[in-house]
């Protein structure tokens, strides 16, 4: 025991946080299921030459950077999102294309990310909700919105709503409520809040043509 | 099923980048070769690990295949054109309205970003023992497990079943029969184009698909000819919830008419057999008749002729019914929303 009677965690240094060490024990985990994609013989490898074969290290455009990573063919965005390159923000609910949370934009459209192959965005503008802010730190006017209306409950579907609201809000500035409930209507809120988050969106919506 | 959250089991993928090399690798890997376009529906198949392809074609940078141009009147979409394009294009728009209205009712915004019209018709059948892996006629097995006595099938079908009960899901599908619309499909250097209405087929003919479409071909285009161009329209999609779901029911119609009659009819509903219902009785019925309530009622019996419903879902033939009499009336629906 320590002196402020705190138990200390072998093996854990002062300094690291328990979401960093959650998500090393995520990364490792990662690397080791992937790992028996890795060395599966299959017919992979027979069809280098063809045309239309993937390379599996490739470039991403992700939030303005351009990020160098190994991707598995049959790999789904979310997973390279979070598995990979860190970017927990993009949550996975469904995993089917049923529920919204893992929404990124690939080209200001909103996309579920469970629901695409990472190979199929190469070249592509990819931005997940960390991606919104400005360097310096200024929210986005959507994120904004929600932080000034605390427009979420639990807030699991916070990042899909935010990212569906900006992808929508690019097609339609100026929507009506009605408008705007059709156009984020691809996200669930299990806590079912949707008048409060559709508030704030409208709201959203005002912030971000004055932006 | 619970869901697996995990990565899908591995495959090799091709990217090919125009409709050359895509055919050349479908000719290669035949039946191995699982073509994907949006991939809303292929995903489902692999992270279930009910469909294992060694090969997966991504139709995505196929450019050549996105777009919607003029074809004398009429127009020509690209199999690989999103369904949120087919909804928003001013030439659709003005056009086929039905189609745009048909295509905006697709699932969810972002489904309809990354779903496109040729994966919409050629998409499988959703029951679920099917999709759940259960090893039922559809799958190759010799049950169907939608049709017994505790089977849950309130979403199946009431027209032409034999042995399957599923039904076809899309809702595009019913809106391109009804606007006469042909089907290209490649194959090799070979093309073939296909009436919409031949593309689909039933358990009859081939109890494992819901189109004509066999490994190494590829649904490279929607021709709709200018016939139904600026004529009377009507599509209207029934569904459980407002986003997501399928048509427990829809209908699409068109009506050419002369004066106050009805001169030429195309009907079909979707969501009742396997094959989108194409209502050849009904559209030979009113030919000459005023869109009054007396053809509708006159329509909506002959319509659900023959229909034999499943424990839970007989509440499709009032369904179909009213359907039938709101698009021969023309309540505009579907033009307000």
């Amino acid at each position: 025991m320590s002196q402020d009677g705190m138990t200390d965690v072998p093996g854990l240094q002062p300094g690291h946080s328990r979401r960093n060490f959650i998500k090393g024990v995520i990364a490792a985990g990662a690397t080791v299921s992937a790992s028996a994609y890795l060395f599966r013989t299959t017919i992979m490898g027979q069809n280098d030459g063809m045309a239309g074969a993937v390379e599996r290290l490739i470039t991403l455009d992700v939030n303005g950077q351009q990020r160098r990573v190994d991707v598995l063919k049959n790999e789904t965005l979310a997973m390279t999102l979070r598995y990979k390159l860190g970017l927990t923000g993009t949550k996975l609910g469904c995993d089917r294309a049923e529920c919204g949370a893992c929404t990124v934009t690939v080209d200001d459209v909103p996309r579920y990310a469970c629901s695409v192959l990472t190979h199929s965005v190469r070249g592509k503008k990819v931005v997940s909700i960390e991606g919104l802010a400005k360097p310096d730190g200024t929210l986005h006017p959507v994120q904004q919105a929600v932080v000034d209306g605390q427009g979420f409950q639990c807030a699991f579907c916070m990042p899909g709503f935010v990212m569906a609201t900006v992808g929508f809000l690019k097609t339609n500035p100026s929507p009506t409520r009605e408008q705007l409930a059709h156009g984020i209507s691809g996200n669930l809120c299990r806590c079912a809040d949707y008048n409060k988050i559709l508030d704030v969106m409208m709201v959203a919506a005002d912030k971000s043509r004055g932006a | 099923m619970p869901p697996i959250r995990d990565v899908m089991p591995a495959f090799e993928l091709f990217q090919p980048a125009n409709v050359g090399d895509a055919l050349a690798i479908l000719d290669r890997h035949g039946a191995d070769a699982w073509v994907m376009a949006g991939g809303m529906d292929t995903f489902d198949w692999l992270k279930d690990r009910i469909r294992k392809p060694k090969v997966v074609v991504d139709l995505g940078n196929v450019t050549e295949l996105r777009g919607i141009k003029d074809a004398a009147g009429g127009l020509e979409i690209g199999a690989m054109t999103t369904l949120t394009s087919v909804a928003d294009d001013p030439l659709v728009k003005e056009r086929f309205p039905m189609l745009a209205a048909a295509a905006l009712k697709v699932a969810s915004p972002q489904i309809r970003n990354q779903g496109t019209v040729g994966g919409n018709v050629s998409q499988d059948a959703r029951c679920w023992y099917y999709r759940a892996g259960w090893p039922c006629y559809r799958a190759g097995g010799n049950i169907c497990y939608a049709d017994t006595p505790t089977s849950i099938n309130r979403e199946h079908a009431i027209f032409n079943a034999d042995r399957c009960v599923a039904v076809n899901p899309s809702d595009t599908a019913p809106a391109l029969i009804a606007l006469d619309a042909e089907f290209v499909i490649k194959r090799g250097s070979a093309e073939r184009v296909l009436p919409a209405r031949e593309f689909f087929v039933g358990p009859g003919i081939d109890i494992t698909k819901l189109t004509v479409l066999q490994p190494g071909d590829l649904l490279t285009a929607i021709r709709i000819p200018a016939t139904w161009a600026g004529k009377a329209h009507y599509f209207e999609k029934v569904r459980d919830r407002q986003v997501w779901d399928f048509a427990l029911v829809n209908i699409a119609a068109s009506l050419n008419m002369s004066g106050t009659t009805i001169s030429e009819a195309r009907l079909v509903v979707n969501g009742v057999a396997a094959e989108p219902y194409r209502l050849d009785a009904v559209e030979a019925a009113i030919k000459g008749k005023p869109r009054d309530k007396a053809t509708a009622d006159l329509a909506a019996d002959l319509a659900v002729q023959g229909a034999v419903p499943l424990r839970h879902n007989a509440y499709k033939i009032p369904l179909v019914k009213a359907l039938v009499k709101r698009a021969i009336r023309g309540e505009a629906e579907w033009a307000t929303s």
